[in-house]
């Protein structure tokens, strides 16, 4: 208590120094003037009496230099001056500060950069006001087969919207594609098609404009259009005055009514522009879960009670609409919708979340093993110095001002250490953000900020006070007798002094070991992922390019389907090219269609049951499909030329589909499918392989393929999918080259067309190990960077441990000790370290790998193999780590060392 | 910290100057006056040291400090006790007047 006292005493001092110190100058005039008078009126000469005042007085300058020190707040001075010392201190040991600072600066970096992540990604990730209050809305047909969640329909949001108590704006959105003509070069551009509650339901203004109006959302009314930032500096030059032009999107004339601000971003959607979604009242019916549902809830409503309020609704809903074509309401009725809602931001950030976490606690064993390290050299260094530290408090140095000296040594390296790691996550962050997947939300938004810099602070903070605390413990009082006669550093070397850098050793090696494992377990998961087929060959060579034929533009579906068979052949023609078609969309790509079939002879598929039938996924693909992207034909054929030109009702279906149901492939192939009650069969021309569509962790999804130009599909006349993926095979596929020959091919048939989402099937591939590339990367870093540092401490401890018991060596080879004998005894003592440190890290291991079990495939969290092979090698490393350092123990002349003290 | 001049027992200059400025509030040189006419000219305070002396108890709070003007109209800074300067005073001369005792009695013991 008493020092806070004396703190408050001298900060006050601080303040009032000031003017203490004018006050000095005047004070001293004073008092000369008064001891000059005096001396005048006992009779002396005015020269003398003021020589005699003077020398009475004893040398102003001194006196105000040593009342100045009083004023001045000593503890500030005596910190300054222990900074100062401290930094000498430091540069005096060149190597030792210069490892130290390095090691810190590399934990405390990557810890910062990744928490940047975590914070940016995971802890708020979205750009709205109140995002709290913003979930998903979604159903579960808990009355029917399917793990998946199903999205919302124009019906829900009329019923829903007119009925809920609970939701402040409901909107729904969908994503589209938009073909924009009548500028200079045509352009096929991804955009929102969003209902009128979702923009205001996010709460963010355009910057320039309006939101869309209601009337917007009318069929007949003038199309209007918004821009996103991005779209508006590319292509408007950023134009201020672009609202109320218009602009040619899908071949019909749009109004620009708004422009959204620079930090808008549509939950992690890349649109450029956002069109109007519009309902026509009489065509909405059950079902058409098409689009997907985000509600603002009304302050202080829960999640639950929205969810309670909306179960509420659901009959009405069903009870109001009428039923989809050719579809019983007895099945809508029997799949039994409950809302399934989520908090918008758990959606968004998703597994990514998982993953940030596993990385970031990686990351911080790492720089906890970093910080062990550090206290290990600055334990060494101590030891080094216990003589001077010895010698200088008996020469009266206090306790304390020996430990707050060393406490500023290590602040001193932890803050250096923090600022460089901060400069190192400043670039980290650019590695990893080319590094990191896309479907990690907002990386590329992520930065430095205060916050984190703060979170820099305290970690270098905490980092000095983890690795600095030993020492000063162990040190700032040592018994001067006790050092001073041991005669120096070389003198023998106590157990008890070697328990603190013993258990940071073998804290290194635990925390290496699980991070070792925990990478072992990526590499596996990595290799497990390789090792599936992902039901298509050599994704590399297969160019992929979406192309859409809008209605303003060919209205005629069976014109478009010539044209994308004309382009089809005209990319064929292309040199190199050795197979080419189209699809809906390419494998491996977002929401396709799903829903139940019927299977001709089978009553028990039949609509009036079909609610507790499994849930297929549907794909539309054109002639040679399966050819272009490597899927076997397990049996019959693909679909062909003909059969759309002809609009044959025919279908293919995976093989664990045809398995599943028709127990054969070949015993599928003339069988009849449809896909609801009313249609046209459809037969079955051939099966294929299965292609992992959801992604090479999950299970290949049962999937049907339907020809993208079906008659009576879902009771629509004819279904034509005018927008589809192409896939090119070609050895140049990636490259410059064949993109623009596969340009002007495309433009031989139609100037006004344009290629989108160009990429290759390599592309989606990797995408779709994107995450754990990206877990294996980091987990690698940190377990290579844990491995080398703890092999580094196991040798520092047998080098250190080596030099200080020379003597003791000498003497026993003196004594007869042999070479090898000795050399065992120093592997011995780094092996016990090691494998004390294997067993606790295991330990720790069995129970932490665990939490990362969502991100591992095809092994389990406790793989013995890795386990085993982890342990193996850390032994390894140790047995090596002591042994070079041992060796020198074997060297020592025991003549040379005896004589030498 | 103190330096002395060798004519005020070291530790001593402290408990002198509180003792000065018991009765009542003065300037610097009004103490270093004070403490030789007290002690009949055999006590010289060093100013080298007297002022050091008065910022550190101003600092300890003891005294306090303010400026005022003299009977002859001049401009000084006077220094007063505080109450804690006056407890600490009293304790001052408590443990002085122990240890003068105790040295008095050392150096009256007659050798055996």
């Amino acid at each position: 208590m008493r020092w806070i006292r004396e703190s408050f005493r001298r900060l006050r001092g601080v303040v009032r120094s000031d003017e203490l110190e004018q006050g000095l100058d005047d004070e001293i005039r004073f008092h000369l003037e008064q001891q000059i008078a005096k001396h005048i009126k006992a009779g002396m000469a005015p020269e003398e009496a003021r020589r005699q005042a003077y020398l009475k007085f004893g040398g102003v300058a001194r006196t105000k230099e040593s009342a100045r020190d009083e004023l001045r707040p000593v503890l500030l001075q005596d910190s300054l001056r222990d900074i100062r010392h401290g930094i000498r201190a430091l540069r005096r040991a060149p190597g030792f500060t210069v490892v130290a600072i390095l090691t810190l600066a590399l934990g405390i970096g990557a810890t910062t950069a990744v928490f940047t992540v975590v914070k940016g990604v995971v802890i708020n990730p979205l750009p709205y006001p109140d995002a709290d209050r913003l979930i998903v809305v979604q159903h579960w047909a808990s009355g029917m087969n399917t793990k998946i969640p199903f999205t919302m329909s124009g019906a829900m949001l009329s019923t829903y919207t007119d009925e809920n108590r609970t939701f402040q704006q409901l909107g729904v959105w969908s994503r589209t594609t938009a073909s924009l003509s009548g500028g200079d070069a045509p352009e096929e551009v991804e955009g929102l098609r969003v209902s009128q509650g979702t923009l205001p339901a996010l709460g963010v203004e355009p910057a320039l404009g309006r939101w869309f109006a209601p009337g917007d959302h009318v069929r007949g009314a003038p199309d209007a259009v918004i821009l996103l930032d991005g779209h508006w500096r590319r292509r408007y030059g950023a134009d201020p005055k672009v609202l109320g032009r218009e602009v040619l999107i899908d071949s019909r004339p749009h109004t620009i009514v708004g422009v959204m601000p620079e930090a808008f971003r549509f939950l992690t959607e890349t649109p450029e522009i956002l069109l109007p979604l519009r309902f026509e009242p009489a065509e909405l019916t059950l079902g058409r879960t098409n689009h997907y549902g985000i509600a603002r809830l009304k302050p202080g409503v829960t999640l639950e009670q929205a969810a309670a309020d909306i179960a509420r609704i659901i009959p009405i809903y069903l009870q109001n609409w009428p039923s989809f074509p050719g579809v019983d309401r007895s099945v809508f009725l029997r799949a039994h919708p409950v809302p399934a809602f989520v908090p918008l931001k758990d959606s968004v950030v998703g597994s990514a979340g998982e993953m940030l976490w596993v990385v970031m606690g990686t990351i911080g064993i790492a720089l906890l093993i970093a910080c062990a390290n550090v206290a290990n050299l600055v334990l060494v260094r101590a030891e080094g110095r216990r003589h001077e530290m010895a010698l200088r408090s008996a020469l009266g140095a206090r306790r304390g001002r020996i430990a707050r000296e060393l406490l500023l040594e290590n602040l001193i390296l932890g803050l250096t250490g923090g600022a460089l790691g901060v400069a190192l996550a400043f670039g980290g962050l650019r590695l990893l953000a080319t590094l990191a997947p896309r479907s990690i939300p907002r990386l590329q938004e992520v930065s430095l900020d205060p916050a984190v810099l703060g979170f820099a602070l305290v970690l270098s903070l905490l980092s000095a006070v983890v690795f600095g605390c030993i020492p000063i413990v162990r040190h700032a009082g040592a018994r001067l007798g006790h050092v001073l006669r041991g005669a120096g550093p070389s003198a023998g070397v106590s157990r008890e002094r070697h328990r603190a850098r013993n258990g940071l050793v073998v804290l290194q090696v635990g925390l290496a070991m699980v991070l070792l494992i925990a990478s072992g377990l990526m590499i596996r998961t990595f290799a497990a992922l390789r090792a599936v087929p992902p039901g298509f060959s050599e994704p590399n060579s297969v160019q992929i390019a979406r192309l859409s034929i809008p209605a303003g533009e060919v209205a005629d579906p069976d014109q478009v389907l010539r044209m994308q068979l004309g382009i089809r052949e005209r990319v064929a023609a292309i040199a190199g090219v050795s197979a080419v078609s189209f699809a809906g969309r390419e494998p491996m790509s977002k929401a396709p269609g799903r829903s139940v079939i019927m299977v001709e002879g089978r009553p028990e598929t039949d609509e009036a049951v079909s609610g507790t039938q499994p849930i297929r996924w549907f794909r539309y693909v054109g002639p040679g499909f399966f050819r272009a992207v490597g899927t076997p034909v397990v049996a019959g054929r693909e679909v062909t030329e003909a059969d759309l030109l002809e609009h044959r009702a025919v279908a293919v279906i995976s093989e664990n589909l045809a398995r599943e149901v028709f127990k054969d492939p070949e015993a599928a192939v003339g069988q009849r499918i449809r896909e609801t009650g009313e249609s046209p069969w459809r037969e079955i021309v051939g099966v294929v392989g299965d292609i992992y569509d959801l992604g090479l962790q999950e299970p290949a999804p049962p999937i049907v393929y339907w020809p993208t130009l079906m008659e009576e599909f879902y009771g629509a006349p004819v279904q034509l999918q005018r927008a589809v993926t192409f896939a090119i095979r070609s050895p140049r596929a990636g490259s410059e080259a064949l993109l623009s020959e596969i340009r002007s091919a495309v433009r031989t048939v139609s100037p006004n067309l344009a290629l989108a989402r160009v990429s290759t099937l390599g592309d989606v591939y990797d995408r779709s190990m994107a995450g754990t590339s990206f877990t294996l990367v980091m987990l690698a870093l940190a377990g290579g960077m844990a491995l080398g540092l703890g092999g580094l401490g196991i040798y520092g401890m047998i080098a250190y441990s080596v030099s200080l018991r020379t003597r003791e060596i000498g003497i026993r080879t003196a004594l007869g000790a042999s070479r090898r004998g000795l050399e065992g005894m120093f592997v011995r003592h780094g092996l016990v370290l090691a494998v004390v440190g294997v067993i606790a890290g295991g330990a720790a291991a069995v129970g932490l790998t665990r939490l990362m079990g969502s991100l591992l495939f095809g092994t389990s969290p406790h793989d013995p193999a890795i386990f085993g092979l982890v342990a193996l090698g850390l032994v390894g490393i140790a047995t090596v780590a002591s042994w070079l350092p041992a060796r020198r123990a074997g060297r020592v002349d025991p003549m040379r060392t005896l004589r030498g003290e | 910290m103190t330096k002395e001049r060798g004519d005020i027992l070291q530790g001593t200059l402290d408990l002198l100057v509180l003792k000065a400025l018991q009765l009542e509030p003065m300037h610097g040189w009004g103490i270093t006056e004070r403490i030789e006419q007290w002690s009949e000219q055999v006590l010289q305070v060093g100013q080298g040291t007297l002022y050091p002396a008065l910022y550190r108890l101003e600092r300890q709070e003891f005294i306090h400090s303010e400026w005022r003007v003299t009977e002859n109209s001049r401009r000084a800074r006077y220094y007063a006790l505080t109450r804690s300067g006056r407890k600490q005073l009293e304790a001052e001369l408590a443990q002085w007047r122990r240890n003068s005792r105790a040295v008095n009695q050392v150096l009256a013991a007659t050798t055996p």
